[in-house]
């Protein structure tokens, strides 16, 4: 028959496409425990903060603390470091922005803006290219041409305010959330 | 070869099997009588090779896994329980591991071996898909094996994987890091890490068998690809798969057995990093760190290229590339015998990789020494990974319409048995 209507939708058509739709939805829903369960406990998520005394560190040190499983870097960074970074204009930096989770997110990369005290440097010691852990850059043992750190996997090079420089990672090392308890004592997260 | 049974049982008990389950049937048709082309070399002995190497990875994997602790306090010192104490551990763990190896070697060649001549094409696409799939789901499972022993380069390289996917934070804004964070379990590759690993590489071998089974079937419907790339004509140009190629492939495979017996025994950590010997120590990366052997090419191509993103889909897009071969190549000739500009195009690719895998060997600001210039390696591995490409985007696709391929002989019987093609 060359001009075939197609036939009513019946009732069991309706429910067969409804039954469907639910089954969909449920196993979707099915799926989410097992998906989920991949994700962080609470047990990892409550051990998210520590307390760091910091009255060891000398000046031109770094020290490395172990934070949410990563290094943490706090340098004390000396008068030449500090007066480096602060003369870097924020046009020669690849990532503009602070990654200063203290400061709201578009804050400028100014070196002022990457930690509450000129001399203390706290940053999360994770290559934002793919997680290795960079190397300190001190005058005896120079990393890379910015005096920061070097990143020894694929070659990032950071300066003296742990801003990106050179190299394929895409943005400057995270400041963490913290802050002084005393002049000694940081409380990180 | 899909074609009717000539499968007879022969006992009272056969007979019963047969009407009920007729799994000897399916066996005699597939490695008895499978009807197979007479003129098969030495490179299509790998299939079987590399059926082989699995089988070697899952038993001694079940062992291992009933010694190994997947516990980031425990990990390190389980291995090295193994390797001291556990009776035969130390040869059990060092066939694993450089199983593992070999399992990469045969595939390889396997690879290149199906390139040559021509195996992907049709009617054999599924049969190289599938191929494919397997390859990445070996390196998926190699992978998680690596991480196991927790040592310096289990964990950086873990880490380094990983953090591929983060790189998706400069599409969408925090996917990357929630797919991290999802992967890990944590804040950074832990405890919770290493247990998932380890569930995930004792479920992957069993998917590889799975697809093994599928990649078996899909080559029995349109029957074995041969050196000449011709099909097969009739039954002059075939024969039973068994006494004849069960043979061969046992003669070559005692050869590999041989090989893979000569690491286990006298260099067993030839392929391994003595880092890795190393506990992991999430505070420190080692100054050099080099994933496997078999993934330097791909490792070479990420590092080839100075910004994140682009760098992770440089090295997927590699992997996917291998997917796209059947319709990429638009030559009507499988074999490269007789295309004589394919042949120097596929030999400049082999040795493309083997340079790409070289490159990746090394630090990422290496560089040669050219009598006084330095050129650096970063440059060969952009080289490198343009050819690679360039190989399957343009090359291939372009060369099947313009080159000028010898004259195919006419049936494989002739080719082997002379004009006549009769046995003389």
């Amino acid at each position: 028959m060359a001009t075939a209507t197609k036939p009513e939708p019946t009732r069991r058509d309706f429910l067969y496409i409804a039954t469907g739709a639910v089954g969909a939805v449920g196993a979707a829903f099915a799926a989410w425990p097992f998906i989920d369960q991949m994700n962080p406990t609470s047990a990892v998520l409550a051990m998210a903060s520590i307390e760091a005394d910091i009255s060891s560190v000398q000046l031109g040190q770094q020290v490395v603390f172990k934070w949410r499983g990563h290094p943490l870097f706090v340098r004390r960074r000396t008068p030449k470091e500090i007066a480096e970074a602060r003369a870097v204009s924020l046009s020669d930096l690849p990532d503009p922005v602070a990654r200063n989770a203290n400061l709201p997110d578009n804050a400028p990369a100014t070196d002022a803006n990457r930690g509450s005290k000129a001399e203390w440097l706290v940053l999360v010691g994770v290559c934002t290219h793919l997680g290795c852990t960079p190397t300190v850059s001190t005058p005896q043992a120079p990393q890379g041409d910015y005096g920061g750190w070097l990143c020894h996997c694929h070659g990032s090079q950071y300066d003296t305010a742990g801003r990106i420089r050179k190299g394929p990672a895409p943005q400057n090392l995270a400041v963490p959330p913290y802050s002084f308890l005393s002049d000694t004592k940081i409380k990180v997260g | 070869m899909a074609g009717h049974s000539t499968y007879v049982p022969a006992f009272g008990f056969t007979r019963w099997l047969d009407k009920r389950l007729p799994i000897l049937r399916l066996t005699h048709d597939t490695m008895t009588t499978y009807p197979t082309p007479r003129n098969l070399n030495i490179w299509y002995t790998f299939g079987g090779i590399l059926t082989f190497c699995l089988g070697v990875q899952i038993v001694t994997g079940v062992v291992l896994a009933m010694h190994y602790v997947p516990n980031a306090d425990l990990a390190f010192n389980s291995v090295e329980n193994i390797m001291r104490d556990v009776n035969y551990g130390w040869l059990i763990r060092y066939m694993h591991a450089n199983g593992a190896s070999m399992f990469f070697l045969a595939v390889y060649i396997h690879m290149f071996r199906g390139l040559y001549y021509g195996s992907y094409k049709e009617p054999r696409e599924v049969l190289w898909i599938l191929g494919v799939l397997i390859y990445l789901l070996m390196m998926a499972t190699a992978f998680f094996g690596y991480v196991l022993p927790w040592g310096q380069m289990s964990f950086w390289g873990a880490t380094v994987i990983t953090s591929l996917f983060s790189a998706l934070d400069q599409l969408i804004p925090h996917l990357g890091s929630a797919i991290t964070s999802w992967l890990w379990g944590g804040f950074a590759v832990g405890d919770a890490t290493l247990n998932r690993f380890f569930s995930l590489h004792y479920l992957l071998p069993f998917a590889i068998a799975g697809v093994v089974g599928l990649h078996i079937w899909a080559l029995h419907v349109p029957g074995n690809n041969n050196p000449l790339g011709i099909d097969v004509k009739g039954p002059q140009d075939t024969v039973p798969f068994h006494p004849y190629y069960t043979v061969k492939d046992a003669f070559y495979l005692s050869l590999f057995v041989i090989l893979f017996a000569g690491f286990v025994f006298f260099a067993p950590n030839f392929f391994g990093n003595p880092d890795n010997y190393t506990p992991a120590n999430p505070l420190v990366t080692p100054t050099d760190i080099v994933p496997e052997w078999y993934l330097l090419p791909f490792y070479a191509m990420l590092r080839s290229v100075p910004q994140k993103l682009i760098g992770v889909l440089v090295l997927v897009g590699a992997l996917v590339t291998l997917f796209f071969v059947p319709w990429l190549d638009t030559s009507k000739v499988r074999s490269c015998r007789f295309r004589p500009l394919m042949k120097q195009l596929f030999w400049v690719l082999a040795l493309d990789c083997v340079m790409l895998g070289y490159v990746g060997s090394q630090g990422a600001d290496a560089a040669l020494n050219l009598g006084g210039m330095q050129l650096p390696l970063v440059w060969l591995a952009r080289l490198g990974t343009a050819y690679y490409y360039g190989f399957f985007w343009v090359l291939l696709p372009l060369i099947g319409r313009i080159e000028k391929t010898k004259a195919l002989p006419e049936s494989i019987a002739k080719s082997v048995l002379g004009a006549t093609g009769e046995r003389t």
